[in-house]
């Protein structure tokens, strides 16, 4: 129960794309689709996951002096561990997502939970926590991508919802990457304070 | 006339923060004021500028020549790290005025996406060392460029009523989109 509730806070109350505001630069970089969101908000999952639980892990045996170098050792080796698997099992998302892969190491999301929940809690709590983060990120990127393709393209995930000819290019290139996401921070605020 | 292009494609056209999307964070961070954004700006054109020579050669003398290509985010972001560390302690020794102007900048610096990115994007364009420089100094000015434009912008809004549900991110957000359209005026003006 306990760790639902950790996972839980990841996805709403914590919300590392609307409520913490980190790891902006995938968020507005590789959403210009529904699936690109989804992919980079699949691939930061796995790295959160697996890195919050080997800094649980190995929390102890750490000194404290050298605790970030070693964090962004486990997170780099997982980055590259991430970046073989999908050149191998999904080249096309790979070469989309380019550059923002072994960007994964420098979000300030995976840094973020070692630092502020891995290296006080127990493997499996990290567990839950980098599950929930994960998600939040994952449903964060794919209603952002979702949205610019909808208004961009009249798609979502490639399925036709308007009529392509109502389409506005913008929000598939970069101003409207800071602008869709400016609008639904902003709708989410308001929703909270209703509530 | 190659490094001209090069250099103004970096600045304008291909601008780091307005169309790659890299450095966000503290573009969106320290764009409160136009005195810290320039400082950030400083900091960063300084250490993005000696990682690029760094991991230009540590790419091609120790990866390339060990066939261990695949230890390029692991190394990279190790090198930056020491590397701005590093910065830090000599600056605080050889000119404290420089240190005193940057020094609270420097380690923000390690977790700016666009150090490692730009260190990464040279080897992927193949660029040779000179070429490289020129690319990472001009990506620094137009993120310095972009983050000044981007404070003083801001510091304008802090004066005027804005709508609650609009107050901080949200309003900022879509400033910088606006910004960032107006920079897409630029595109065309260069192929690169």
């Amino acid at each position: 129960m306990n760790n639902f509730k950790v996972m839980m806070n990841g996805i709403v109350k914590e919300n590392p794309t609307f409520v913490l505001l980190l790891g902006m630069c995938p968020t507005l970089g590789t959403t210009s689709s529904a699936v690109n969101g989804m992919g980079m908000g699949l691939a930061t999952l796995f790295v959160l996951v697996c890195s919050n639980v080997v800094i649980s892990a190995i929390k102890n045996l750490i000194p404290d002096m050298v605790r970030i170098p070693s964090f962004i050792v486990v997170i780099a080796s997982f980055v590259t561990l991430l970046q073989m698997i999908m050149q191998a099992y999904v080249p096309a998302l790979y070469a989309t997502l380019g550059l923002f892969i072994p960007l994964i190491v420098v979000n300030c999301i995976v840094l973020g939970r070692a630092e502020a929940f891995a290296a006080k809690n127990g493997p499996i709590p990290s567990l839950f926590d980098g599950l929930g983060m994960g998600l939040g990120f994952t449903i964060a990127l794919t209603l952002l991508g979702a949205v610019r393709e909808l208004l961009g393209t009249g798609k979502i995930f490639s399925v036709g919802l308007l009529p392509e000819q109502y389409g506005m290019l913008l929000f598939v290139l970069a101003p409207g990457a800071f602008i869709a996401l400016g609008y639904l921070i902003a709708l989410i605020n308001k929703l909270k304070a209703n509530n | 006339m190659e490094y001209i292009l090069i250099f103004i494609s970096a600045i304008f056209v291909n601008n780091i923060v307005l169309s790659q999307f890299l450095g966000i964070c503290p573009f969106l961070g320290v764009s409160k004021k136009v005195d810290t954004a320039l400082g950030m700006s400083a900091a960063v054109a300084f250490v993005l500028t000696i990682a690029t020579i760094v991991t230009f050669l540590i790419q091609k003398y120790v990866l390339d020549a060990f066939n261990l290509g695949y230890l390029q985010t692991i190394t990279f972001i190790l090198v930056i790290a020491a590397l701005v560390q590093m910065v830090e302690i000599i600056l605080k020794k050889v000119s404290p005025s420089l240190y005193q102007a940057l020094g609270v900048f420097l380690p923000l610096i390690t977790t700016n996406c666009c150090i490692l990115g730009v260190a990464i994007l040279v080897i992927q364009k193949d660029y040779n060392l000179l070429t490289g420089v020129v690319y990472a100094f001009s990506t620094a000015i137009g993120f310095g460029l972009a983050l000044t434009l981007f404070a003083g912008l801001r510091e304008q809004m802090s004066l005027v009523n804005i709508p609650k549900g609009m107050k901080g991110t949200p309003i900022a957000l879509i400033t910088a989109g606006l910004l960032a359209m107006a920079f897409m005026g630029f595109s065309g003006v260069v192929k690169i």
